[in-house]
């Protein structure tokens, strides 16, 4: 966003070894009982920084942001807050706050004295307390809505007034666990940038929880991809789409193909990989890789190249068939099966209104950019 | 009829029904003793006839508000048989000590003059009237022993909240095998008669009874305590035999009570003690006050409990209630004290419905 540069885009602390994280978190397990929800993570944020923390159900990632909360007790490892060591430190009095996935808004209390319950907990006069409010009841756009009761209020005003009774403390950190989760998609995208904007306005440091990878994608400077407890990889959401270090990263995040194959004899400007289902392929060389080593060669459906004869310029191409086909509008996905019967998902931008596009049935050439394919070793 | 509340426990949802019935009941009593004062030449041949009509019709308008309340003609099956025991058990039952209190009494069988005589010219004689009600609204025996029930039944009612509260907490808060064994044994005690149960509280209290034997035996006490027959004894009794309907509606509210709410709160900086005045307490109000009403309610007209282990001074409306049937045979003063009785025990209903309804329309 050159036009409406963003301070923690353009910062990326995270990037400077010498930058000191905001929030250390070293070595935390969480264990119930035999169960180990989050094992031996260990994560820097930087201050500014709108950081998600993003997996499927039961991966640990909310277990993480309520240690962080104070709701639940680490089993091993520490967390440290702006420097300070938050073991024994309870939820009432650490420096941060959270936006619940339900929003616990307090059903008997109207929105402004929800808004004004951690001020008044503070122990600030009730001039001051409800002065407060009524900014930020402003700056979520909930002015008219003071007087009302929770359940008199929509979906996303209850977001709004969770998100607005969490910052009015203005605290170093807040934890939002799934904010958006329950708003459906199209208020969800109109969301995504208004966080983002208070986000920016009042500097707070985010650690969002998701599910949802668009969300995260849209929201973070950076994501943490978290699986079975641990963290699977972390990086700014281009790194963690063009360069997943995993095939469980490049599996979750968007749509992927994945080839397995055997390391080839190396030449100079490339790596033979042999794969079983598109024969021997030309990827740009990595090192470390011995040969005889098997690897997963991860191809995004977008970057495929799908044509009717096969173009002059391919080195890497086959020939298969259309299977399926799915018009969305501004792009249509296509499934294709290769002669050993393999499918591979393909995308194609619908730029212009082509006469004749690839359809249904078609015999089709399946080309790929050697630069296009990630090898991944796990 | 406002949409049933996410916070309101399932026991709320029956005062509305209660205080239907009530008026149904108090408009069929006037429906009958209209009837039976009607001059009308050979009514007494009928008079039966009659009063099982009002009764039939009042049934039928208490049954009227309750599928209107439930909307679905079917559910008729369901509520048929709580409603032919309403009218069996409590519906005539009241018709006819209505009756008897607007009489005299007299040495007769039964012991109380009819509502009306005819002359010996064939002129109507009116008997009936309302000087039973003005005797024990004016005698100050009758207006403490009113006073004093509604002194024990609140201040039984406050104690079994301060004892039932934190116990129906802790139920709730209990991870699950544990809570269904807690609530078992809170319900436990109704397995044994209430009788016997009060009974034995007499083992306990009296001068060589358990409490006083283990006390002496340590040395702690020189003399046996006075615990029998003291107002003591009547609160400890009332308290331990209401208790589980105390806890029960409680449970039901803090059961429901999201910990997200909770959480929330000790986030925004509230210590636990804050939190729970601001938080648990006002949402688990409507446990409070059905709870609240579920020990209140018997606790006033209580005849066994101040019998058992009350002394001569504890003087509740159930007794006099008692005397006036079985010592004095007076059944139509006691029928008097038994319709006052009921009014001061729905008044307070439908005071605290009101208040309910109110507090859920505000949400």
């Amino acid at each position: 966003m050159p036009s409406n540069p963003s301070i923690a885009a353009n910062t990326r602390p995270w990037r400077d070894p010498s930058a000191k994280p905001f929030i250390s978190i070293r070595h935390i397990t969480k264990r119930f009982g035999d169960f180990t929800a989050v094992n031996d993570v260990s994560l820097d944020i930087y201050r500014g920084e709108l950081f998600c923390l993003l997996g499927g159900s039961g991966c640990g990632k909310s277990t993480l942001l309520r240690m962080l909360a104070g709701f639940e007790t680490p089993t091993q490892g520490q967390i440290l807050i702006d420097g300070q060591d938050m073991a024994g430190v309870p939820a009432d009095k650490r420096p941060t706050n959270m936006m619940f996935q339900s929003y616990a808004l307090f059903p008997h209390m109207s929105v402004e004295k929800n808004v004004a319950y951690g001020l008044l907990r503070e122990g600030k006069s009730k001039a001051e307390a409800y002065a407060r409010v009524a900014e930020m009841l402003a700056l979520v756009k909930l002015e008219k809505y003071a007087k009302r009761k929770p359940h008199q209020l929509s979906g996303g005003q209850r977001q709004r007034v969770a998100l607005a009774r969490s910052l009015i403390k203005q605290p170093k950190l807040l934890l939002l666990d799934e904010p958006l989760g329950a708003l459906d998609k199209k208020l969800r995208e109109e969301t995504q940038f208004e966080l983002i904007n208070i986000q920016e306005t009042l500097g707070v440091t985010f650690i969002v929880v998701t599910h949802d990878q668009d969300e995260a994608m849209t929201l973070a400077t950076r994501i943490g991809v978290m699986t079975e407890g641990v963290i699977a990889q972390i990086g700014e959401p281009r790194e963690i789409y063009e360069t997943p270090q995993s095939r469980f990263v490049a599996d979750f995040i968007g749509s992927v193909n994945l080839f397995e194959g055997q390391v080839g004899p190396a030449a100079p400007d490339f790596m033979r990989v042999d794969t079983a289902d598109l024969g021997p392929v030309a990827v740009p060389p990595r090192p470390g890789l011995t040969q005889g080593q098997t690897v997963w060669l991860a191809m995004r459906p977008e970057r495929v190249w799908l044509t009717r004869e096969k173009p002059a310029e391919a080195i890497n191409s086959v020939r298969g068939e259309v299977r399926d086909m799915g018009y969305v509008g501004h792009m249509s996905s296509y499934v294709v099966r290769l002669d050993n019967g393999r499918l591979v998902r393909v995308t194609q931008a619908n730029e212009g209104r082509r006469d004749n596009p690839i359809t249904w049935d078609e015999q089709v050439s399946v080309s790929f950019e050697p630069a296009d394919f990630r090898v991944l070793t796990e | 009829m406002s949409a049933p509340d996410a916070f309101t426990p399932p026991v709320a949802s029956a005062w509305p029904l209660v205080r239907r019935v009530a008026l149904a009941l108090f408009a069929g009593f006037w429906a009958v003793y209209a009837l039976a004062l009607m001059p009308v030449p050979g009514i007494e041949a009928i008079r039966g006839n009659l009063i099982a009509l009002t009764v039939v019709l009042g049934g039928f308008l208490v049954a009227d508000e309750v599928t209107e309340d439930l909307s679905l003609p079917r559910r008729w099956l369901v509520i048929a048989v709580p409603l032919v025991w309403f009218l069996l058990f409590f519906l005539i039952p009241f018709v006819v000590l209505g009756r008897i209190s607007l009489s005299e009494t007299v040495i007769a069988r039964p012991p109380y003059t009819p509502l009306w005589e005819r002359g010996p010219d064939g002129s109507l004689d009116i008997l009936a009237g309302f000087q039973n009600y003005s005797w024990i609204l004016g005698d100050a025996l009758y207006r403490n022993a009113y006073l004093s029930s509604i002194k024990i039944a609140a201040i039984s009612t406050l104690l079994a909240l301060l004892v039932g509260y934190p116990i129906a907490y802790y139920i709730a808060r209990s991870p699950e095998p544990r809570r269904s064994v807690l609530l078992l044994l809170v319900i436990l005690p109704f397995w044994t008669s209430f009788l016997l149960r009060v009974y034995a509280w007499i083992g306990f209290l009296r001068g060589n009874g358990v409490i006083n034997n283990v006390l002496l035996s340590l040395g702690i006490i020189e003399e046996p305590l006075v615990m029998m027959q003291t107002d003591f004894a009547v609160y400890l009794g009332i308290v331990y035999a209401y208790l589980p309907f105390m806890i029960l509606p409680l449970y039901a509210t803090l059961v429901k009570l999201d910990d997200a709410l909770i959480e929330a709160a000790s986030d925004l900086g509230a210590s636990p003690a804050v939190t729970f005045v601001t938080v648990t307490l006002p949402l688990s109000m409507p446990g409070i006050i059905a709870g609240s009403m579920l020990v209140f309610i018997p606790a006033i007209g209580e005849y066994v409990i101040p019998a058992l282990l009350g002394g001569p001074d504890t003087l509740m409306i159930g007794r006099v209630m008692w005397d006036e049937f079985f010592s004095s045979r007076d059944w139509p003063v006691a029928s008097a004290v038994a319709i006052v009785m009921l009014i001061l025990v729905v008044v307070p209903i439908m005071w605290l419905q009101s208040v309910q309804n109110r507090q859920e329309e505000q949400g």
